[in-house]
């Protein structure tokens, strides 16, 4: 019965991971996307939830889900959502060339699995009910990937400390933009 | 609980990854391409888990932790590209951006 019921969760769970990336794929407009893919990440952390990794499924819905797409809806409303269809005026060499490849991509991946790994993939390793809470995680995390830890920390600050630059030198730069001039004269009196 | 076998969620990770390289190579807005660039991560981030879960090992997941740090390093220096582009009053289109010269 319990085996029932977690198949039929991940059927649920893939098919809507499925599902959203491909619709974050083809919708035209950004302003749809990007929930789609918050549905996409939602079902992602319930597929974590299956595999034990409770932490991860977590930070997933924090950090992403949360954090990173709201960054993603505020910067896509200040551009406006500027539709831009995909498919518009026929398919092309590139879109042509694109589904190709991706294509390729995905029979390369599966082949690769299937011959490389085909009977070693259905017995997992036996784990205890700690595995994958967030105790274990943070003692792993601390001592044997300290360097991991620390160089993520690293990344973290310079892509802030960059992402700032960018946007103060952007602000610099433009000298047509009505509405940064005005900040800009608001700021040095 | 014995579920799907970890081959079958290896076969989801490949098919998003293979979602989000047909959106990063067939979509010109740069906002749909980061999100898709995020599909192809995170379908890499579910193959971790899968395989840590497969090896009984832990490594995996801070692995994928360390992706997902990454990841958000990622949107946040694109976000700010994207915004600065838009700045300029260029137009948002992967395929019009051909040189960097400010």
């Amino acid at each position: 019965m319990a085996n029932v019921l977690v198949w039929a969760v991940w059927i649920v769970a893939a098919f809507s991971c499925l599902a959203s990336g491909i619709a974050v794929v083809s919708f035209s407009n950004p302003f749809y996307s990007a929930p789609a893919l918050i549905g996409n990440l939602a079902s992602l952390a319930v597929l974590y939830l299956l595999l034990s990794a409770e932490f991860v499924a977590a930070g997933q819905v924090l950090v992403y889900a949360g954090a990173v797409m709201v960054m993603f809806l505020f910067v896509t409303a200040y551009l406006g959502g500027r539709a831009d269809a995909p498919w518009a005026g026929g398919p092309t060499w590139q879109q042509f060339g694109a589904v190709l490849a991706a294509g390729a991509i995905l029979v390369e991946v599966i082949v690769v699995i299937g011959l490389k790994a085909g009977g070693r993939l259905s017995h997992e390793a036996r784990i205890d009910s700690g595995f994958g809470s967030p105790h274990r995680i943070g003692r792993v995390f601390l001592t044997d990937h300290l360097l991991a830890f620390e160089i993520t920390s690293i990344v973290l600050l310079v892509a802030a400390v960059g992402s700032v630059i960018l946007g103060a030198h952007s602000r610099r730069s433009d000298t047509t933009g009505d509405l940064v001039h005005s900040e800009e004269a608001g700021a040095r009196p | 609980m014995r579920g799907p076998d970890v081959a079958w969620y290896l076969a989801v990770a490949a098919f998003l990854f293979a979602t989000g390289a047909l959106g990063v190579l067939l979509r010109r807005s740069p906002l749909i391409v980061l999100l898709s660039l995020e599909i192809m991560l995170n379908g890499a981030n579910l193959a971790l888990i899968a395989f840590s879960r497969l090896h009984g090992e832990s490594s995996g997941q801070i692995f994928a932790l360390a992706v997902m740090a990454v990841a958000a390093s990622e949107v946040v220096v694109g976000l700010g590209l994207i915004v600065a582009i838009a700045r300029k009053r260029l137009d948002l289109d992967v395929d019009k951006l051909s040189f960097l010269r400010g």
